[in-house]
C-alpha cells in the first residue's frame, strides 16, 4: 500500500470541480451504449454466419440499447431541450462531440437494420444498415473511455491508457450476456465466446490500471466505488466460468447472461464514482502534480549541475 | 495542431482564427497588496447581474464565498497559517491540521517575511493571506476545447467566454477544468463563468473587478505588459526580502501555456487553492485516441474471433 502523503491545501476543499454528470443517467448511458455498439458487431457476424436467431436478438439489443442510452445522455443534460446543439459543430478536441457524431449514425443504422429484419421489409437496405452499425459499434463502446480521460479528474485522467480496453471488455461482455439470455443456448455460442473474450478483457486491463496508477488507484479499491469495482469483478469472473457449462442448459445461459449484464453495469457506476471520489479529495490533485514537479526539478538539477540556478521560486518558474 | 493542444502559443487569438485582432488582455492579481475587501467580488456580481449563491458562515476565516462557480467569478481566499515556531521542535504534535507547519513546505525557512501580510503577536502570530481568484483564461482552456456544441469560444482578446444562447448545459466543461472554476448553475442548467467583462472591453472599459479593486491588486491590461509589470514587482519583493513570493500561471511553458489571468502569491499554490502545476487535459487528448482506437479495433477483432470455431 501507498503511504498517506502529506500535502496543503485550502481548509482541505477540492480543487477540481466535481463532475456534475447525473446518476444513474451517465453511468446508465455508458452500459446501454457499450452494450449496443458490441451487440451490433455480434449481430453482423450472425448474418454472416446465418444464426438467424442470434441476429434477430442482437440487432434489437443493438437498437433499443442505443435508443435507451441516448434517452438517458439526453435527460442529463442541463437543457435538454438544446440536445441538437451537439451537432451544431464538430471537434475532435470534445469526446462528446465526436461520440455525437457516433451516437447519432449509430442509432438511425442499428434502428434501421432491426426494424428491417423484425419487419421483412427492404432487406438488403437493412442488411447495409447493420454494416454501417458494425463499423461504427466499436467507437460507441469505447469512446465514452476518451470522454472521461479526456478531464482534469485524476482517476479519470490517468486511466486513459486502460479505460478504452475496460469499456470495450465490458461492453462485450454485456452484448454476449444479453445474446445469452435471450437466445437458445443452441444459437449463442458466438455470444458466449464474446462474453467470455470480453471477460478477459475487461478484467485484465482493470488488473493493469490498478497496477499502473499508484496512488490513483485508490479510488477504484476504497468505499464504495472500491466495492463496486470488486462486485463488478467477481460477477464477470463467475458469468466466464460457469459460461463454460451454458451450452446445454438454457437456465444455466440465462443467469450466465443475466450476470454479465449486472457486471457491467456495475463497472460502469465503479468508474464513474472512482472519478467523482478523486475530484472530491484533494490530496489526488496535489500529490501527484507535486510529484510530477519534483521530478522535474530533479531532472532540471542533474542537467545544469553547478549552473549556480535559483530555484527560489520554484513551482511554475520559467526553466532558465 | 499539437502546438494548438499544449505547449507555448504566443498568439491565442491568432491560433483561434482571428485574421486582426486586439492584443490579447488579462489580469494581473498581486495578492501581496490585497486587503481581502471584496470589492471585486461584489463589482463582479453587480456588474455581470449575477444571482446569488447562498449564504452560509463557513468558519474559514472570512471566507464565506468558499469557491469559485457559475455565479460566483471573484472569489477571495483568506488563508490564516500560523507562523513557524522560533523554539525548538521536541517533535510533539501540534496545532493545526498536518502539513500547516511550513517546516515540510519545502521553502526557505525566511524569517516573517511580506511583513505587511504578517502579523505577529509573539510567538503565536499568524500570516494572513488573501487572495482573489478568477478564471485563469488559459491559452489552452480545456474547457473551451473539450466543448461539444461551441458555446465556449475565444474572444479576438483571448479570453474566453461561454455563450448562454448555445450552451446547453452537457456539463463537460467542469471537470475539464483544471482550476475547478467553471460550474453549471442548477436552477438554470447552463455553465457560466468569468467572461473577464466581455461587454465592457468591446467598449475600451476595464472589467469591473480590476475597476473596483481599491488597492490595484487586480491590475487589468495587455497580457504581454501585465507578465513585465509582474516580474519587476517579483524582483522587488525579493529583493525585500520577501522570499515567500512566487508568480503564478506567468509562465507561457507551463501546463496550460500560461494563464491570461495571472498572480503574484506569498505561500505554494495549493494552500490558496490552486493546483500546484495544472496541466490542460488535451496535452494528452492524441494518445487518448489512439488508446481508445485501439481498443475498438480490438473489440472488432474480438467479435469476428466469437464466429471461428466449433459449433457447441
Amino acid at each position: 500500500m501507498v503511504p498517506e502523503a502529506e500535502f496543503e491545501s485550502y481548509y482541505g476543499r477540492q480543487i477540481v470541480k466535481t463532475p456534475t454528470w447525473k446518476s444513474p443517467d451517465v453511468p446508465l448511458y455508458l452500459f446501454f451504449g457499450g452494450m449496443a455498439g458490441a451487440s451490433a458487431l455480434l449481430a453482423e457476424g450472425a448474418a454472416l454466419s446465418g444464426d438467424l436467431q442470434l441476429e434477430r436478438v442482437a440487432r434489437t439489443v443493438a437498437a433499443s440499447g442505443a435508443g435507451v442510452g441516448t434517452v438517458f445522455l439526453i435527460h442529463d443534460l442541463g437543457r435538454p431541450e438544446r440536445f441538437l446543439h451537439m451537432l451544431r459543430v464538430l471537434k475532435v478536441t470534445s469526446p462528446l462531440s465526436v461520440g455525437s457524431y457516433v451516437l447519432a449514425p449509430f442509432s438511425a443504422l442499428a434502428s434501421a437494420a432491426a426494424a428491417a429484419q423484425l419487419t421483412g421489409r427492404l432487406p438488403r437496405i437493412g442488411r447495409l444498415a447493420g454494416v454501417g452499425a458494425a463499423v461504427f459499434g466499436p467507437l460507441l463502446t469505447t469512446y465514452t473511455a476518451a470522454l472521461f480521460s479526456n478531464t482534469a479528474v485524476p482517476a479519470w485522467h490517468e486511466a486513459y491508457r486502460e479505460l478504452p480496453f475496460v469499456f470495450a471488455g465490458s461492453g462485450a461482455a454485456a452484448a454476449g450476456g444479453a445474446a445469452m439470455l435471450l437466445t437458445a443456448p443452441a444459437q449463442s455460442a458466438p455470444a458466449r465466446r464474446m462474453a467470455l473474450a470480453g471477460a478477459a478483457l475487461e478484467l485484465s486491463a482493470a488488473e493493469l490500471l490498478k497496477r499502473r496508477l499508484g496512488m490513483l488507484a485508490e479510488p477504484y479499491e476504497r468505499g464504495r466505488p472500491g466495492r463496486l469495482m470488486r462486485t463488478a469483478s467477481r460477477l464477470t469472473a463467475l458469468a466466464a466460468v460457469a459460461s463454460l457449462f451454458a451450452g446445454r442448459s438454457r437456465a444455466v445461459s440465462m443467469m450466465c447472461g443475466a450476470t454479465y449484464l449486472t457486471a457491467s453495469t456495475l463497472t460502469r457506476f465503479g468508474v464513474f464514482e472512482a472519478g467523482l471520489a478523486s475530484a472530491r479529495d484533494p490530496k489526488y490533485t496535489v500529490v501527484p502534480q507535486r510529484e510530477r514537479i519534483a521530478r522535474r526539478q530533479a531532472a532540471g538539477r542533474a542537467a545544469d549541475e553547478g549552473k549556480g540556478s535559483s530555484a527560489t521560486h520554484t513551482a511554475t518558474a520559467p526553466g532558465s | 495542431m499539437t502546438n494548438s493542444l499544449w505547449g507555448r502559443l504566443d498568439d491565442v487569438s491568432g491560433d483561434a482564427g482571428y485574421e486582426e485582432h486586439p492584443p490579447r488582455m488579462g489580469f494581473f492579481t498581486d495578492t501581496s497588496v490585497c486587503i481581502g475587501c471584496k470589492a471585486c467580488e461584489v463589482a463582479c456580481k453587480e456588474w455581470n447581474e449575477l444571482p446569488e449563491d447562498g449564504y452560509q458562515l463557513t468558519g474559514m476565516s472570512y471566507d464565506n464565498t468558499q469557491q469559485l462557480g457559475a455565479s460566483t467569478w471573484r472569489h477571495v481566499a483568506f488563508v490564516e497559517k500560523p507562523l513557524h515556531p522560533t523554539t525548538t521542535d521536541l517533535g510533539l504534535p501540534g496545532m493545526g491540521p498536518p502539513g500547516w507547519d511550513t517546516h515540510e513546505s519545502g521553502l526557505p525557512q525566511a524569517a516573517p517575511s511580506g511583513e505587511d501580510q504578517a502579523t505577529e503577536s509573539g510567538e503565536g502570530g499568524i500570516r494572513w493571506l488573501m487572495s482573489s481568484d478568477v478564471c485563469k483564461h488559459c491559452t489552452h482552456a480545456a474547457c473551451l476545447d473539450v466543448c461539444p456544441t461551441g458555446s465556449l469560444f475565444r474572444t479576438e482578446f483571448g479570453t474566453v467566454v461561454v455563450q448562454p444562447d448555445i450552451c446547453n448545459g452537457c456539463g463537460y466543461c467542469v471537470p475539464a477544468c483544471p482550476y475547478g472554476v467553471i460550474d453549471l448553475r442548477k436552477e438554470d442548467g447552463r455553465a457560466f463563468k468569468c467572461t473577464l467583462c466581455y461587454d465592457r472591453l468591446k467598449d475600451g472599459q476595464t472589467p469591473a473587478c480590476a475597476q473596483a479593486c481599491p488597492t490595484q491588486s487586480i491590475q487589468y491590461g495587455e497580457v504581454s505588459e501585465l507578465r513585465q509589470r509582474a516580474d519587476l514587482r517579483l524582483a522587488e519583493l525579493l529583493d525585500k526580502g520577501v522570499d515567500v513570493a512566487r508568480l503564478y500561471g506567468r509562465d507561457p511553458d507551463d501546463g496550460v501555456g500560461g494563464d491570461g489571468a495571472f498572480f503574484l502569491l506569498l505561500d505554494e499554490p495549493e494552500v490558496y487553492g490552486l493546483p500546484p502545476d495544472p496541466v490542460v487535459t488535451t496535452r494528452d487528448l492524441v494518445t487518448i485516441w489512439k488508446h481508445v482506437g485501439a481498443a475498438a479495433v480490438t473489440l472488432a477483432g474480438l467479435g469476428v474471433a466469437s464466429f471461428f470455431g466449433r459449433r457447441s
